[in-house]
Formats: structure tokens, C-alpha cells, sequence
């Protein structure tokens, strides 16, 4: 080989440059403006003092990252119920026998029902209606039966996404796995499940993301989480600012996860040797 | 096999390990098989030629009980495994069967592929397991891939594993699926050494092929099927050389054309 780029090196280099050059030129662009025209707009002053007062972000901000501290432990103890609950339904969607038709049929309607609702009823319905039942003071706590909805909605959801990994593994793996005299539970423990969450982890880690906003809809059944701490650090201050800081808080969790689903999704990619068209 | 088990055989004739009595098997309303008679004798290297679509690949299905039989028997050992409503996984754990496409478990290394059925089925240990999938690699000419992926080998060494992985489990039958199909014209051969030594070694194989040269070579005997039926059984010199049927002619003359014979 000699050092000399080759043809192709020599025009992919020469479209590199362009593209940076371009990219460059419109960032700066778009950016520059956004600095200079939103200033000239005839409320920004009201807005600037309403959404971005530093003293105002300073004295909540260390309030706001305590009480993320809730959706955190909300998020992480509804995580592990969600995977094992939308597990069991996918199972049971998958069964054959005519003896569990009751479970599948319960496994469609528990995924059409309650994907069909939207996150924010079902909050305010489990929130406040399991509790009216008259349950003793620790399981009337409002904590409790909004992780519930959580795990009941995002397992519907999470439910049908395995049972496509689940539909995605090629039949010859059961035929080589039965063909071993493997049970039909073996198969899919051992051959089936492993190579299902492989393909799922990119549309799992958007669920997850997706999560981790909607646990502050908790929030409006009553535990003082960050959205409802950010309303009260509102009504004190009379400024909006609070709202800013909260978003830059869920930023922090959700922008990093979603980097990670990104970098599974490419990873995979890669594994299975799909290549992008130009 | 004691012929007391099965009274109605002569003293003379072995039983027949594998038979099969009239199967029929539809897809719909496609007849793939169409009333099957096999005896296969222990120690026999049977090989299964035909067109595509000719139900080589069905009737092997079906002595697996990967695809469920509408009529007939099929007997192991003179027990009628095909019957309805039977548990398979004991039967298929005395079967082996490899297949065109290997299906090797791609999320596991090659020694885990071969030590995943005699550890989950036989309950045999993993040390155990592990010991005795590294022997047969070693044998397979394997022993320094074990710890690679099936995607990281070549097709010829993927189809010698998944080889491997049937005969972990020490079934008492084979069945190859056009096992060298899906293989480049160089890997061919690595494959069929392979099904010389089980040979060699007395095992007991149903071989559906259209590798026709290695077919004449290996069968004690070789049937055609045509249209789910078996036309034509014989010897493998007077199958290929004095066929009787002009269908297995026509057939014949057609892998010639092609330079496959």
C-alpha cells in the first residue's frame, strides 16, 4: 500500500470538510440569532425576571435536588416490578394451552386496558380510589398506589415490547433447542429469553427514560416530589424559575440514559452487521 | 435389541431400530408425505435424496416430532413415539438432529452450546459437561474454538459444532438435514469427514442430501422420494447406476446436467 490517500480517502475527506463547514456556519447562525432576536421580543424582560432569576434558582435549587431524591427511589423500586410484572404477562400472552386461555385472555385485557389509559387518569383513579376502600393508614399512603400505577401502566407497555423480542427469535433456535429435548420452559429460559432482551434493551432503555418524567405525575396525588416542590417554590417566590431548575434536574438523569439506549441501539447495530446505505 | 421385545420379527433379521408405517403429514392442503414405509437398521447409513420439496426434510421433521404426524407410526425401538398426545422430550433426547442452518445458539460460546443440552436435560454437571464437549472438539479438529462464538466461525466449523452439540446428548439415532446445503463448495468436505468417522464409529443416521457423490459413497441405502412418497430404495450402486423408476432417472440425469454426479 502506498501512503498516497486513495481517490475514495481524498473525496471523503474533501465531504467531511464541507460538512463541518456547513454545520458550522448554520449552528452559529441559529444560535447567534436566537441571542439577538429573543431579547428584542417585547416580553423578554418579564420572561427573563419570571423564568431565569438566579437568586430565585439558588435558593431552591438545593430544595428541588432533595426532593428529586423521591422520584429517584420511586423510579428505582417501580423499575424491578415493572421488568418481573410485563415479564409474567408476556409469558402469558405467549402460552398455548387450552387450559390457560383465562390467563391469556387476562393478559390481552390487562395490556389493551391499561396501555389505553392515559398515565394521568390512571394516577388520579388508583390514587384516589384504592385508597377510599377504607385501607388502614399505612397502605392509604398515597406513595404506595402511585408506584402501583406506574408498574401497572409501564408493564402493559414494557409487556408487549418483550413479547416482540419474544417473536423475534428465529423458530430454528426452539428446533435446535426441543431437538436436544429441551422442555418447551427450558427453551425459553435458556434459548429464547437471553437472545429476546438482547434485541429489546434499545426500546426498553426508551421506556425507562420515559419513566423517569412520568414518575412526577405521582405528584398529584400528593408526595412532595420535585414537580410539587417546584409549585410550591413558585407560589413562594412568585417566580417561575423553580420549573427551570426542575427541568434542568430530570435533564441530568434523562439526557445521560438516553445516550446509553442510543449507544446500546449502535452497539447492536454493529453485533448484527447491518450497515448504513449512503 | 432383543428380539423378544418384538415377537413378530424372524430370529435371523434385526429389528429394525427406526421404522416407519404409512405417515402422512399435510401442510394445509399440500400433501408433504404420503404414506412413508423406512426400516432403518442399527448401524444403517440411510440416505434420503429427491427434489426440493420432495418431503426429505418433513420426514425427518417427523421422526423428531418437530412437526407432528397426521397418520402412520413411527417406531423407535418398536414403540410408536408419533402417537398423540405423547410427551416428545424424552423421544427427541434419544434422536439427534443437525440442521441445514446449523440454528446454533448464537448468545452462547461454543462450548456452552454443546454442554447447554446434556447439562439441562441429562443433569450432567458443568465441570462433567465441559469436559466432555472439549473431547469431542478436540476430535472435530474444534479444540482451540470453544471459547468463540458461533458468528465468529467459519460455516464448515459452525456445522461441525452444532455436530458436536447433537452428539453431546449420545443419541442412539441421527438426523442430518441437508447438512452441508447452506456450506461454501470448500467447507463441504470438512462436514462430510465428520459423517465418515459416525459412521465409521457404527452410529445409526437418516441423511436427507443432495450431495450425491458422498450419498452413493456413505448409504447402506438410499431412497428416493418423490412427492412424499418413497419410489424407489435400494443399495446405493444400484440406485445410481440401474435405477428402475424413470422418475429416479429423470432425476438423476438431472443432478448429471448439472455436474453434481
Amino acid at each position: 500500500m502506498s501512503d498516497r490517500p486513495t481517490r475514495r480517502e481524498r473525496y471523503e475527506r474533501a465531504r467531511r470538510r464541507r460538512s463541518v463547514a456547513i454545520a458550522t456556519v448554520s449552528t452559529i447562525v441559529v444560535v447567534g440569532a436566537s441571542i439577538v432576536l429573543i431579547p428584542l421580543t417585547p416580553g423578554w424582560d418579564r420572561v427573563r425576571q419570571a423564568f431565569f432569576d438566579g437568586d430565585v434558582f439558588l435558593d431552591t435549587f438545593p430544595g428541588l435536588l432533595g426532593a428529586f431524591w423521591l422520584d429517584v427511589k420511586i423510579l428505582l423500586w417501580s423499575t424491578p416490578f415493572i421488568l418481573a410484572v410485563s415479564l409474567l404477562i408476556a409469558l402469558a400472552r405467549n402460552t398455548r394451552s387450552p387450559a390457560l386461555f383465562p390467563l391469556r385472555a387476562f393478559a390481552v385485557i390487562y395490556t389493551d386496558v391499561l396501555r389505553g389509559i392515559p398515565v394521568i387518569l390512571l394516577v388520579f383513579l388508583i390514587g384516589f380510589g384504592v385508597p377510599a376502600l377504607g385501607l388502614s393508614r399505612t397502605w392509604a399512603n398515597p406513595l404506595i398506589w402511585g408506584s402501583v400505577t406506574l408498574v401497572l401502566s409501564y408493564s402493559a407497555y414494557t409487556a408487549e415490547i418483550i413479547r416482540a423480542g419474544i417473536e423475534a427469535v428465529h423458530e430454528s433456535q426452539r428446533a435446535g433447542a426441543r431437538s436436544l429435548g429441551m422442555t418447551s420452559s427450558q427453551t425459553m429460559r435458556t434459548i429464547v429469553l437471553p437472545q429476546a432482551f438482547r434485541k429489546i434493551v434499545p426500546p426498553l432503555m426508551n421506556t425507562f427514560v420515559s419513566l423517569q418524567k412520568d414518575v412526577a405525575l405521582v405528584s398529584l396525588i400528593g408526595p412532595v416530589e420535585i414537580l410539587r416542590q417546584a409549585g410550591i417554590d413558585k407560589a413562594t417566590y412568585a417566580n417561575f424559575t423553580p420549573y427551570v431548575a426542575a427541568s434542568l434536574i430530570f435533564l441530568a438523569l434523562t439526557i445521560p440514559c438516553t445516550r446509553l439506549a442510543d449507544w446500546a441501539l449502535a452497539r447492536q447495530r454493529a453485533r448484527t452487521g447491518a450497515t448504513t446505505i449512503a | 435389541m432383543s428380539d423378544a421385545a418384538n415377537p413378530s420379527m424372524s430370529a435371523s433379521a434385526p429389528a429394525p431400530k427406526l421404522s416407519m408405517r404409512g405417515v402422512r403429514k399435510s401442510f394445509g392442503s399440500t400433501v408433504v408425505l404420503d404414506g412413508i414405509d423406512l426400516d432403518v437398521v442399527e448401524g444403517d447409513v440411510i440416505t434420503l435424496i429427491g427434489a426440493s420439496g420432495s418431503g426429505k426434510s418433513t420426514l425427518l421433521r417427523c421422526v423428531n416430532l418437530l412437526e407432528p404426524t397426521d397418520d402412520g407410526q413411527v417406531l423407535l425401538d418398536g414403540v410408536d413415539v408419533a402417537e398423540p398426545g405423547l410427551d416428545p422430550d424424552p423421544i427427541r433426547r434419544r434422536i439427534g438432529m443437525v440442521f441445514q442452518s446449523f440454528n446454533l445458539f448464537p448468545h452462547m460460546s461454543v462450548i456452552d452450546n454443546i454442554a447447554i443440552g446434556p447439562r439441562k436435560v441429562l443433569g450432567v454437571s458443568k465441570a462433567d459437561a465441559h469436559r466432555e464437549g472439549q473431547e469431542m472438539l478436540a476430535r472435530l479438529g474444534l479444540a482451540d474454538r470453544a471459547d468463540a462464538y458461533p458468528d465468529q466461525l467459519s460455516g464448515g466449523q459452525q456445522q461441525r459444532v452444532a455436530i458436536a452439540r447433537s452428539l453431546a446428548m449420545h443419541p442412539e439415532v441421527m438426523l442430518l438435514d441437508e447438512i452441508t446445503s447452506a456450506l461454501d463448495p470448500e467447507l463441504v468436505g470438512e462436514v462430510l469427514d465428520v459423517v465418515r468417522k459416525l459412521k465409521a464409529a457404527g452410529m445409526t443416521m437418516l441423511f436427507a442430501t443432495h450431495e450425491m457423490a458422498f450419498a452413493r459413497e456413505i448409504s447402506d441405502r438410499v431412497c428416493f422420494l418423490h412427492q412424499g412418497r418413497i419410489l424407489e430404495e435400494g443399495p446405493p450402486a444400484q440406485i445410481f447406476e440401474s435405477p428402475t423408476e424413470p422418475r429416479t432417472q429423470a432425476f438423476l440425469q438431472r443432478v448429471i446436467d448439472a455436474g453434481r454426479l
